[in-house]
């Protein structure tokens, strides 16, 4: 399964402390839902405001990302710039 | 299809063409937002704010109306009054009731230039008088200007509903401090005891502004029926719609915005200011309006990016392993919330493969204009103060600074602070360019120093729409959506061609409004070569395939026994059978007997636009007599994927080196005590001129990204990062003392020589 972490403190608020688990997940979309499920809130804040970087290619807003059984999924801030 | 692998066989990619707009800019035929004229058109000019914190008792403009000429007068009154809410569109996270706020204030006016109302006349002249005659009054509240001020328990409060985010527990009490970020890895108090050196640092720099030459700009215009045109000079069309379509409560589809040309944004042109109370005055009054902002308009009321408030500390072991990284970043956000404090965090290191990392930034509020992006958002900020410390500790053990980055360099697995493995990356490529280079162990002289510094960027990729269409005479025209701003029509053209086969010369690259292409994000992230690049290379590709069906059906063959060469359809073999190449004119002349129109339009999200890195030289002189520091020379080594038109991409590094060094070395806002600005006009705010440095030197080193036909990375971000401490390095080499405050302008020199202390 996917190893998901998680950049920062910020939304640790959400897995009660936790910043690395597995989720079975093949798409950065049943990403979004599974964290939902089973940290409510989390989710949608992936959705809304996060990006993820899959084995460190960052992705944004991309539901159809694929997730690769040991990749390295890690939730961060989504990324702007000038 | 990828083209990364045989940069030998590139034609067209990597060469230097006379860019598509270049005679219209050089001529001055080019029109940007302040040339536009419509019939009917009204004059708009905007009542701001003297004060830097006021609640607004009353606005009577009754004098203002009355003034003969005047057609019209808005005020927070005459816009929605926007619900708090979250959205990205433009080039970081924002709250549409912020971005109303901003526009015109109501209730309270939060820093000097504060728009409280706008008014339309026939002449710019009358509006500016009419302006005169709006009646504010005002009761004016205590203000804040410092960070560190600003996040005081007793400090003026500017927003009460706001509370620290990201704190547990919640806070009780409002205060400045808008949102904590926080990025760990490892056990930096392990590390600290694991280290033989530490270094510590405490820095702080000032807001600096984008300092684009031309200032906003914009033309609006309300049709009878509800359909609304904005002209506007911007770094994203779609941007601007979308942003005056919610402040102003209305369908997407009324309002169709053209891009003007943009003579600068750096960032600083993702937002709206104008556009919102052009197009109310203009559907107010039915005529025209049409806004152009001061230089003085742009200081005291668009934003700059932040000043900050940073403290470092690194250790070492005595052969140079870094074992721990710490800082503290509190950056200014401005009137409204959203500092780019979140990247400054988690680019601080990145440049380097630690095991314990702790890092911790404060988004504070305080009385002055909202920061808007400024290339590289908030990674420059944390750099200065990062690579400081760097050089520091190289000092201190003694060692090379290039050899003491070699040895800690982030590469492909590296683990970042924050959280990312990187893939393939170029630190290490870039490190040893700066290293090999003549510059790096050319002689100094007497007062000289030489510093080293360097930086890293992610870069973005995003949604972006391009088409290609094949002309009756076989020539071809490239639309997007990206405004043009440094040089993007010339790389989407040479792409274009690349994929083709056929001469540059033969495509002409077109912006096209929000009505005439798919939705395409803001040219900003440097993200435009690389994401409405790789849409304009599908859209190729889709019509070299369109192209071979024609030929197939010229031949009266299957599409399968047709190949794509040289610009031409050639039989894929002998037993294709015998015919002469059918060059792409020939094929465009019978489009109408094969099926019509010869044309794609790709639009795609792009991802994977794949991280940068640079490293600066600098040599500098300095007058201990006086405090002038003299840039002697200047080299900006980076790794650019892969460069589609070399110049453009030097004179990206150039730029971005060069408004570093005006970040080094002279600009600042200055505050009295009042909360006003001082220097709000390029007299007192000084950039650098081109008199002022030597050419600087760019070196592009090429490890192509392969997410990208071309190989292409971002590169309009990463020269702006490393400069402040490249300089800073330098003078510390020069002088033998730190400097840790920005900017390091004579009178602060001249105090550090007399004092020992920078």
């Amino acid at each position: 399964m996917p190893h998901v972490v998680i950049s920062g403190s910020a939304w640790r608020q959400f897995t009660g402390g936790e910043s690395e688990f597995e989720v079975a997940a093949t798409t950065f979309r049943r990403l979004i839902l599974e964290l939902d499920q089973r940290f409510p809130g989390l989710g949608k804040q992936v959705e809304d405001g996060m990006a993820v970087a899959i084995d460190g290619e960052i992705y944004q807003d991309a539901y159809d990302a694929p997730l690769n059984e040991g990749s390295e999924i890690v939730l961060i801030p989504k990324i702007g710039g000038g | 299809m990828t083209f990364i692998g045989n940069k030998s066989d590139l034609k067209v990619v990597g060469t230097r063409p006379v860019r598509p707009d270049g005679v219209d800019k050089v001529t001055g035929r080019a029109t940007f937002g302040a040339d536009y004229t419509m019939p009917g058109m009204l004059m708009g000019r905007v009542k701001r704010s003297p004060h830097a914190h006021a609640r607004i008792v009353s606005i009577d403009a009754s004098k203002a109306l009355a003034l003969p000429g005047v057609k019209g007068v808005v005020t927070a009154a005459d816009f929605p009054d926007i619900p708090s809410e979250e959205a990205f569109v433009g080039e970081g996270p924002m709250n549409f009731r912020d971005l109303s706020l901003n526009c015109i204030a109501r209730g309270k006016v939060l820093y000097e230039g504060h728009a409280v109302a706008a008014v339309c006349a026939i002449s710019d002249e009358v509006a500016a008088a009419a302006c005169d005659l709006i009646d504010v009054t005002y009761e004016v509240l205590p203000h804040v200007i410092d960070v560190e001020a600003a996040m005081a328990p007793d400090a003026p409060l500017l927003h009460a509903d706001m509370f620290t985010a990201n704190v547990t527990p919640k806070p009780e009490k409002p205060s400045n401090i808008a949102k904590k970020v926080h990025f760990t890895v490892g056990d930096v108090a392990a590390g600290f005891a694991q280290a033989d050196v530490i270094v510590e640092g405490h820095y702080s720099t000032q807001p600096v502004h984008q300092a684009y030459i031309e200032p906003h700009a914009c033309i609006a215009s309300a049709g009878a029926d509800g359909q609304c045109h904005i002209i506007s000079s911007s770094q994203g069309h779609f941007m601007i719609r979308a942003y005056v379509a919610k402040l102003l409560g209305m369908e997407m589809s009324n309002l169709k915005v053209t891009p003007a040309e943009i003579g600068g944004g750096f960032g600083g042109k993702t937002v709206v200011y104008l556009e919102p109370l052009a197009l109310a005055m203009a559907r107010k009054t039915g005529r025209p309006v049409k806004m152009v902002m001061t230089r003085e308009d742009v200081f005291r009321a668009t934003g700059p990016t932040s000043g900050a408030v940073i403290d470092v500390k690194l250790g070492a072991t005595k052969d140079g392993i870094i074992t721990a990284a710490q800082a503290v970043l509190k950056y200014q956000a401005g009137a409204f919330a959203g500092s780019p404090v979140q990247p400054g965090c988690m680019c601080a290191f990145a440049m380097y493969d630690l095991k314990n990392v702790d890092v911790v930034g404060y988004d504070v509020v305080s009385n002055r204009p909202k920061v808007a992006a400024y290339r590289a958002p908030g990674a420059p900020i944390a750099s200065f103060a990062a690579e400081s410390a760097v050089d520091d500790l190289a000092r201190k053990l003694g060692m090379d600074p290039i050899a003491l980055r070699e040895k800690n360099a982030a590469k492909a697995g590296t683990k970042t602070a924050y959280g990312v493995t990187f893939a393939e990356i170029g630190y290490e490529q870039v490190l040893a360019a700066a290293k090999n280079h003549p510059h790096w162990k050319a002689p100094l002289g007497p007062n000289q120093g030489r510093g080293i510094a360097t930086g890293f960027w992610f870069n973005i990729g995003g949604e972006s729409s391009a088409s290609v269409f094949i002309n009756e005479d076989g020539s071809v025209n490239v639309v997007s959506g990206s405004p043009d701003i440094g040089g993007s029509r010339a790389s989407m053209a040479m792409m274009a061609a690349e994929v083709l086969g056929i001469p540059v010369e033969h495509v002409r690259p077109i912006v096209a409004d929000t009505a005439s292409i798919g939705f395409t994000h803001v040219t900003g992230g440097s993200r435009v070569t690389y994401a409405t690049g790789m849409a304009t290379v599908q859209a190729a590709e889709n019509v070299i395939e369109q192209l071979k069906t024609r030929a197939a059906m010229i031949w009266d063959i299957p599409p399968e026994a047709v190949e794509w060469k040289d610009g031409q359809a050639v039989p894929a073999g002998a037993n294709a059978g015998g015919f002469d190449p059918l060059p792409l004119a020939a094929i465009a002349l019978k489009a109408a007997k094969t099926g019509g129109p010869i044309g794609a339009e790709v639009s795609l999200n792009a991802q994977g636009a794949g991280p940068g890195f640079g490293a600066h030289i600098c040599d500098v002189e300095v007058d201990k007599e006086t405090g002038h520091v003299t840039v002697l020379r200047y080299t900006a080594v980076q790794d650019v994927g892969r460069a589609i038109h070399p110049s453009y991409v030097e004179g990206q590094i150039q730029g971005g080196a060069v408004q570093g060094i005006g970040w080094a070395l002279n600009e600042e806002y200055v505050y009295n005590t009042k909360g006003l600005m001082d220097n709000a006009g390029f007299l007192d705010y000084r950039v650098p001129v081109a008199s002022d440095l030597p050419m600087i030197e760019a070196v592009m080193v090429e490890v192509p990204n392969p997410r990208h036909p071309f190989g292409v990375r971002g590169v309009g971000e990463v020269p702006i990062v490393p400069p402040m401490a490249a300089v800073a390095n330098a003078i510390r080499g020069a002088l033998g003392i730190r400097m840790h405050a920005l900017p390091m302008s004579p009178p602060k020199l001249r105090a550090a020589v007399d004092s020992g202390v920078g």
